[in-house]
């Protein structure tokens, strides 16, 4: 749910978008790692600002290098929608040194993956290598920071490219059509109503030129930052950053000034339909504050209400709409508190059986009035907090969800305490934190309702 | 599904790194129950792989959707527990456990905290021993199966999925959908489920695979708690070889949509065929992952006429399939598919140049070690080796096996494979101009 979450990536198939919850968890997994000792991340700096952060893991002579970029989606100027996405696909394009092709040829020649993801809030370049091939995507990576070359074929080729992204993604798909309305009222002003593929008329719209005077605006080693896990020591990492990347001059960056948020005072329903579908289904979002937005202090207490309410069968939505009453197919929650601006509550469900839109809408309402008024138990929060924390420890498996969370952490603003403490801040998240942010949050005011149905064949 | 078979796919490109392969174990319990272990103490957990051969192609007439059926409900009660009290407890001790059927499979993964293993894999032997099949759960289920399959009944990758399996194997077993249809999965019962376990979950067609923080002393009495007391020998026939059908058809499905989704179609080769490697390779340099396949360079970085195209080996067990997918613009389409078409003419025409069949066998070997991304995923690469029969030793020898295809090895494959007279083509979306004659057309 919730599709400004959704990464838009350079190849489809190629680099799986992770689910929602799994974003949601991945700084506890990264933190854990980090007090386990497994994974230690150092934490460097070169002289022209750029931020190095290297896990180590010594299982497999294998790397994950990433360089994410502090300037996302939400941060285009009007008119320009989808321009950062547009620039993330030309990246690929070539510089004088490596011509077009040459970067995804000479990866794939050593055995390596790459891929690039654009979200609202950032864009993060990455590939999977053989630990001795480091200097060399190194070289490439750093080349391209600064050294972009662009055709107009090649611009114009490429957009067509995106256009049929958007098509894959969005307009061939009712249910990315339906999120893509819905979004767009969740926020009355604030940038993420936008999306980040961008609309059809404006991506048509883009050039060479503006991809080239974003890029040159944005990308620097200032705004970056350089993530490396895997089979490496951090000395090393920081002797081949400083050699690539210390040699690009620090630039002057634009502040990220974003329209802000005003107060919503109205419920709003969006009623989608499309002959596509076959099926309702049924969703609400409720704005709210991220760990950086608004009252940052209700952020993690909302992580904690939506494995209450929407983590997997044992959660009150399963439950309840599920398992007693019967009337859904599915039904959860999620939230996303690692976003720069103001980040969306969301509760859903489908219909099952003879049940109705009106069936599940009625059962969702009872049972947040409940939580309201009611509240949520300390046994239901403890289980919460000990499933979110005894999960955290699979992360340990997993190489790129380490170099994920950290990445994103800092990319969007969080510090590297913040990322490190995530377990032990939600282990001390009390019941009447949750309930306080429940009252705070879940304001029919402040809520967009969505039903998407099908409609006859015209 | 074709994602699903093509991630499967994907595990045969790639292997473990070399200071993984001396430590792959073969265990075999007292009561011989075998599996493969890779015993990796730096991380406290367990993942364990269990896979059964059957799948939706050994369902009955009338009752397909039964293996995916079960698949849903074995963990919603099992012995001394209720629905609601296995969820619980695999919440409380953290335990991931999952089940799967495909076409040719039924499969169960679990994660566990290796200091919540007891309860893990008491949790396992209730699940396969003793599952309760309550009306409950069996009801609330069926409707989920029931809801999804009404949800996705217009989806334009559904449809062109469907439409494929059914043009490949016209009323063959694999020509149906794994989760059956609404009124098969309607017609199953009770005695469908217990059936099910009783008669497919045995130790004869029983593949395994540990990685993670276990000895072998102590996964040998796991494998007795858990495995042994499974009925020895799964029941009832088998299905015969399935023939590629379809050749020269073109499928098209009006959808009203700006974009079309296609499939191209080939009778494949068995994942035990000779050429297999050979044809990874030339897949490799067709469509293989990223952009710097040949369909990769013509459809989309010189003419922009996709976001993705991929060419796949799709190996089953009573048959095989090649295929090819893409989606492209309606007015653009026809373009797509007479340069996707011309693509493999010249590969069969004329082959790969040697530069080509030097990337592609330094990719495909260098990459394996990536592979190592996780214990799941090690351990599922472990089960593909074991049901493909390739030995303990493919690991190392898979290098030998790729380098040790030449371009003749590719130009006999290709010749194989693209026999245009077998073609068929699947294109749902409301495509412009005549894509019979794009098919027709000389190269």
């Amino acid at each position: 749910m919730g599709s400004a979450w959704l990464s838009v990536g350079r190849m489809f198939g190629n680099f799986r978008i992770p689910a929602l919850l799994v974003l949601a968890l991945l700084p506890v997994m990264a933190a854990v790692e980090a007090r386990a000792g497994l994974f230690n991340p150092f934490i460097g700096k070169l002289e022209n600002g750029m931020r190095v952060v290297v896990i180590e893991d010594h299982r497999a002579p294998v790397v994950t290098h990433m360089v994410w970029y502090g300037i996302g989606g939400a941060d285009e100027a009007p008119g320009e929608a989808g321009l950062a996405h547009y620039l993330e696909h030309l990246m690929f394009k070539g510089t004088k040194r490596f011509p077009a092709g040459v970067f995804s040829r000479v990866v794939a020649e050593n055995g390596g993956q790459e891929n690039a993801f654009t979200t609202h809030d950032y864009t993060a370049y990455f590939q999977n290598i053989a630990a001795d091939k480091l200097p060399l995507v190194m070289e490439m990576e750093a080349d391209r920071m600064s050294n972009l070359v662009l055709s107009d074929e090649d611009a114009e080729t490429e957009k067509q490219v995106v256009i049929e992204e958007r098509r894959l993604r969005t307009d061939s798909q009712p249910y990315g059509q339906f999120r893509e309305q819905m979004q767009a009222v969740q926020y009355l002003a604030y940038p993420y109503r936008i999306p980040v593929i961008g609309w059809q008329h404006e991506i048509e719209a883009l050039n060479k030129d503006k991809a080239l005077a974003f890029y040159r605006k944005y990308y620097a080693p200032n705004n970056a930052t350089l993530i490396v896990a895997g089979d490496v020591r951090p000395e090393e990492v920081m002797k081949l950053a400083r050699k690539y990347y210390g040699v690009i001059a620090a630039r002057p960056l634009p502040a990220r000034l974003r329209p802000q948020e005003p107060p919503q005072r109205a419920a709003r329903r969006v009623e989608f339909s499309d002959p596509r579908l076959s099926v309702p289904s049924w969703q609400r979002g409720y704005i709210a504050p991220s760990a950086l937005y608004g009252e940052t202090r209700f952020a993690l207490p909302l992580v904690v209400l939506a494995e209450v309410l929407g983590g997997g069968t044992t959660s009150r939505l399963y439950r309840e709409l599920v398992v007693k009453k019967g009337i859904a197919a599915y039904a959860g929650a999620s939230y996303d508190e690692n976003r720069k601006g103001p980040s969306l509550f969301h509760v859903y469900a489908r219909p099952r059986g003879k049940a109705g839109i009106g069936d599940i809408e009625r059962a969702m309402d009872d049972i947040i009035r409940d939580i309201l008024e009611n509240g949520v138990s300390e046994a239901e929060v403890k289980r919460a907090r000990d499933s979110l924390a005894a999960n955290a420890i699979y992360a340990r498996d997993s190489l790129a969800a380490a170099a994920r969370s950290f990445g994103e952490g800092l990319a969007i603003g969080l510090s590297v305490d913040d990322i490190d403490n995530w377990p032990a801040r939600i282990r001390a998240v009390t019941a009447a934190q949750v309930n306080e942010a429940a009252r705070a949050v879940l304001r029919a005011e402040g809520s967009a309702t969505g039903i998407a149905r099908p409609a006859p064949k015209s | 599904m074709i994602r699903t078979m093509i991630a499967a796919l994907l595990l045969f490109a790639i292997a473990l790194p070399a200071q993984a392969m001396g430590r792959i174990e073969k265990i075999v319990s007292p009561s011989g129950i075998t599996a493969w272990l890779v015993h990796e103490p730096s991380i406290p957990i367990i993942a364990l792989e269990a896979y059964w051969d059957g799948g939706s192609r050994l369902d009955p007439k009338g009752r397909e959707g039964l293996a995916n059926m079960v698949s849903g409900l074995l963990d919603e009660g099992a012995g001394d527990l209720s629905s609601e009290a296995f969820q619980l407890r695999l919440q409380e001790t953290a335990t991931q456990l999952s089940f799967d059927a495909g076409r040719d499979s039924f499969t169960a993964s679990m994660r566990a905290l290796s200091q919540n293993r007891d309860a893990a894999f008491s949790l396992l032997a209730k699940a396969l021993q003793a599952p309760r099949f309550d009306e409950g759960p069996v009801e609330r289920i069926r409707g989920q199966i029931i809801s999804g399959l009404r949800a996705r009944a217009r989806d334009q990758r559904e449809l062109a999925r469907r439409a494929l399996y059914e043009t490949a194997f016209g009323d063959q077993p694999y020509a149906r959908p794994v989760e059956g249809t609404e009124q098969s999965v309607a017609a199953i019962t009770r005695e469908d489920l217990t059936g099910f376990v009783r008669r497919r979950l045995a130790r004869n067609n029983l593949t395994l695979a540990v990685v993670g923080d276990i000895t072998a002393a102590e996964l040998s009495d796991r494998l007795e708690q858990v495995f042994a007391p499974l009925p020895a020998k799964a029941a009832g026939p088998d299905t015969g070889m399935q023939k590629v059908l379809g050749g020269g058809v073109l499928r098209q499905i009006d959808y009203d949509t700006p974009q079309s989704q296609i499939y191209i179609g080939f009778p494949g080769l068995m994942r035990d065929d000779p050429d297999f490697d050979a044809a990874r390779v030339m897949t490799y340099i067709l469509g293989g992952s990223g952009l710097t396949s040949r369909l990769g360079q013509e459809v989309r970085e010189k003419r922009g006429l996709t976001y993705s195209i991929f060419a796949a080996q799709v190996p089953m067990k009573k048959s095989a399939l090649y295929l090819i997918g893409f989606s492209s613009a309606n007015k653009t389409v026809a373009e797509a598919l007479a340069v996707t078409r011309r693509e493999l003419l010249r590969l069969r025409d004329r082959g790969v140049s040697a530069k080509e069949l030097k990337a592609a066998k330094t990719y495909l070997n260098g990459s394996f070690p990536l592979s190592m991304s996780s214990n799941a995923s090690i351990a599922r690469l472990l089960i593909a080796i074991q049901v493909n029969n390739l030995g303990i030793d493919y690991i190392r020898r898979r290098p030998q096996r790729i380098n040790a295809v030449t371009a003749e090895d590719i130009a006999r494959v290709a010749a194989r494979l693209f026999d245009m007279k077998k073609m068929f083509v699947i294109a749902v979306g409301r495509p412009e101009g005549d894509l019979k004659a794009v098919l027709k057309a000389a190269p």
